[in-house]
């Protein structure tokens, strides 16, 4: 088990390899000059020169990217062109709402995308199955800001239920906390939930017309253990997959929905440092979410032996 | 043999039908039978005659939405179970009566252990904790002789061959005590000698439960090895039904002479080869409402009568029914 892990750990670095190329190819080679913004507006060209060079942006490319590579695996981000300070440090500030946000979505969308799922199975075909479809559909095409600005439209500003925008850390209490965490969880939890309630919904149909299924009928079991204990641990491979390609959904969504409800994390900290090109905490960024991204897929994966017995042997 | 004994179960006039995009499906078409404590009685037919869905109407398992038995009652323990509602259709499932379906690699299921899914029918029915039921599920496997029940209690399906799988099954189905064991094709999907196995396990641990059979198959073969009486099924009716001793001494359905005659030759270790597909002809499609005799077609002693009029079951002799024109004739040869 302990080797499986750390093999599949290593496997994680050729993939963060080439996420790293083309990260940095991308900013590198996208219009925008970091020394000009920096400089502000009417600076002669020597001036930009010499930011250029304090930057390192009069090296070659290649010779750039070794350095940050090189920096990378003594595990520094670089220093922020606009701020100075550590990418490290710069993220680190801003991560408690971000990781607070994330779990608050994974958390309830999970558990909600899984039951909405289960029930459109077990009622496949009646109404109540087509409205959940329908909301699916529906969480999945409507765009996070649209939703974002909806919820805060109607429950913050009309209805006053929660507050409009902001964040509150949750050393200020977890009420606090939680109040201004649910209306962006929903917002950016919407196309996540829609997703993993298509996936349960189609596999728990499946698994429903298995022969086990008919055997435990059979044995008298009722609605519910056969749904849940019989038919769902059939279905969670699939769901497990899904739950973890998913958070590519969370990860975008995540950007738009700080902007959106104004939360201080670290969406809003690359939306910022791209309108300042300021690419060391962009790439930075990238990198750590990438990260996250691979990281929770492996555990999906290493969750499979859990989930299927005959995975395990 | 307990002939005369209270029926336990007793099926009438039973019809089930599929209703598909293509249209209806009358695949048990009047269909009457009992069964007495702790007899076995045998349904044989050629695969596709509504034997299967005999038992799932009995066991009100059929696919919802798709087939419905839409006529006949299935008396058992004073009650019909058709007209029982589905809160007490589940009490009677696994306790009173239980089923062993055909195909013992799926149907298992792979999640849950063996032990497991023995025990939950016990903490169901019998309203055992967990630990009892757990306790039980071990006695279960031990008494259908898996080796070593007390460690393989714990094994999940895959971990099993299919023969031992199906004796999991049994031990699932028995573990209530039931009244009545349905097994459908119990042996079909396993090799001759696993098979010989099986029923004698199946016949062992019937008379010790005192549980009655009914017993599945496309193999009076195993009609001969497991029952006392049996139906002989073709295109969803009975056409015939006698004691086991005579109905191999004098088939009168010529039906049921063509399935003797194509009982395949079988070595202990020989694979399956041939089923009972050898009487020319095909079996009749089940959507059009037959005139005549559904045999008719396929009969070599068909008449113009028999193209016309469907023939009534007739008592020929003791426990004896057929229906067939030439019943009489037959008998006489
Ligand atoms: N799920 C189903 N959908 C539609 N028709 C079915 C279904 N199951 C069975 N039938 C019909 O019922 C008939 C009898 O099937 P079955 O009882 O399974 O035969 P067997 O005697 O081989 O067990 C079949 O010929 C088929 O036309
Ligand atoms: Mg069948």
């Amino acid at each position: 088990m302990i080797g499986t892990i750390v093999r599949r750990l290593l496997s994680m670095l050729p993939v963060m390899g080439v996420v790293a190329v083309c990260v940095f190819l991308l900013l590198h080679l996208a219009p925008g000059d970091p020394a000009a913004i920096i400089a502000g507006e009417n600076v002669s060209p020597e001036n930009i020169a010499r930011i250029r060079a304090q930057l390192g942006l009069d090296q070659p490319v290649w010779r750039q990217f070794l350095v940050w590579v090189g920096s990378l695996l003594t595990g520094d981000l670089g220093q922020s062109m606009f701020w100075g300070d550590s990418v490290t440090s710069l993220i680190g500030q801003r991560a408690e709402p971000t990781i607070s946000l994330a779990f608050t979505t994974v958390m309830v969308a999970v558990f909600l995308a899984i039951g909405l799922g289960v029930l459109a199975a077990a009622c496949a075909g009646t109404l109540v199955d087509r409205l959940v479809m329908g909301f699916a559909v529906m969480g999945f095409s409507v765009p996070v800001f649209v939703v974002g600005y909806l919820l805060i439209f109607v429950f913050a500003i009309n209805l006053k239920w929660l507050p409009v925008q902001g964040y509150t850390p949750i050393s200020e209490g977890v009420a606090p906390w939680l109040r201004n965490l649910v209306l962006p969880s929903i917002a950016l939890g919407m196309a996540y939930v829609a997703l993993i309630a298509r996936i349960t919904r189609t596999t728990m149909l499946d698994v429903l017309a298995e022969d086990y299924m008919r055997t435990a009928k059979a044995k008298g079991v009722a609605m519910r253990p056969m749904l849940f204990r019989h038919a769902l641990k059939n279905a969670a491979v699939p769901i497990a997959t899904v739950v973890g390609n998913g958070v590519a959904l969370l990860i975008g969504g995540v950007v738009i929905t700080e902007t959106v409800f104004n939360i201080p994390g670290v969406g809003r900290l690359v939306v910022d440092a791209i309108a300042r090109r300021d690419y060391p905490i962009i790439q930075g960024v990238i990198m750590v979410f990438s990260g996250v991204y691979v990281l929770v897929n492996l555990l999906v994966d290493l969750s499979y032996t859990f989930l299927d017995p005959r995975i395990r042997d | 043999m307990r002939a005369g004994a209270e029926p336990i179960l007793s099926v009438e006039d039973l019809h089930t039908h599929f209703f598909t995009q293509d249209g209806v499906t009358r695949a048990v078409d009047g269909v009457s039978f009992t069964v007495a404590a702790g007899e076995t009685l045998g349904i044989v037919g050629e695969s596709g005659c509504g034997k299967s869905v005999t038992a799932l109407s009995i066991m009100r398992l059929l696919p919802p939405g798709l087939g419905r038995s839409v006529g006949g009652s299935v008396r058992f323990g004073g009650r019909d179970l058709l007209t029982l509602d589905e809160a007490e259709m589940r009490r009677i499932r696994g306790d009173r009566i239980a089923m062993v379906f055909q195909e013992p690699m799926t149907s298992l299921n792979p999640v849950l252990t063996v032990g497991e899914q023995i025990a939950e029918a016990v903490m169901i029915h019998q309203g055992k904790s967990r630990h009892d039921a757990w306790a039980r599920a071990e006695e279960m496997l031990t008494l259908v002789r898996i080796p070593d029940a007390a460690r393989r209690v714990g094994d999940y399906p895959h971990q099993f061959s299919g023969g031992m799988r199906q004796r999991v099954m049994i031990a699932m189905a028995l573990s209530c005590h039931p009244q009545l064991l349905i097994a459908d094709e119990p042996t079909t999907a396993l090799d001759v000698t696993i098979q010989a196995q099986i029923l004698k396990l199946m016949l062992e641990l019937k008379g010790r439960i005192g549980a009655a059979i009914l017993m599945i198959t496309h193999d009076l073969g195993v009609v001969a090895e497991t029952c006392q009486r049996v139906i002989v099924m073709y295109a969803g009716r009975k056409v015939e039904e006698a004691s086991v001793l005579d109905l191999f001494d004098r088939p009168l359905h010529p039906y049921t002479r063509g399935l003797m005659a194509s009982i395949p030759r079988r070595r202990p270790g020989a694979p399956r080869t041939r089923r009972l597909q050898e009487i020319p002809g095909m079996v009749p499609s089940l959507r059009e409402p037959l005139s005549g005799c559904p045999f008719a077609p396929r009969c070599p002693l068909a008449t113009a009568r028999c193209t016309a009029e469907a023939p009534p079951l007739e008592q020929h002799g003791a426990g004896h029914v057929v229906a067939c024109w030439e019943a009489g004739r037959i008998g006489v040869s």
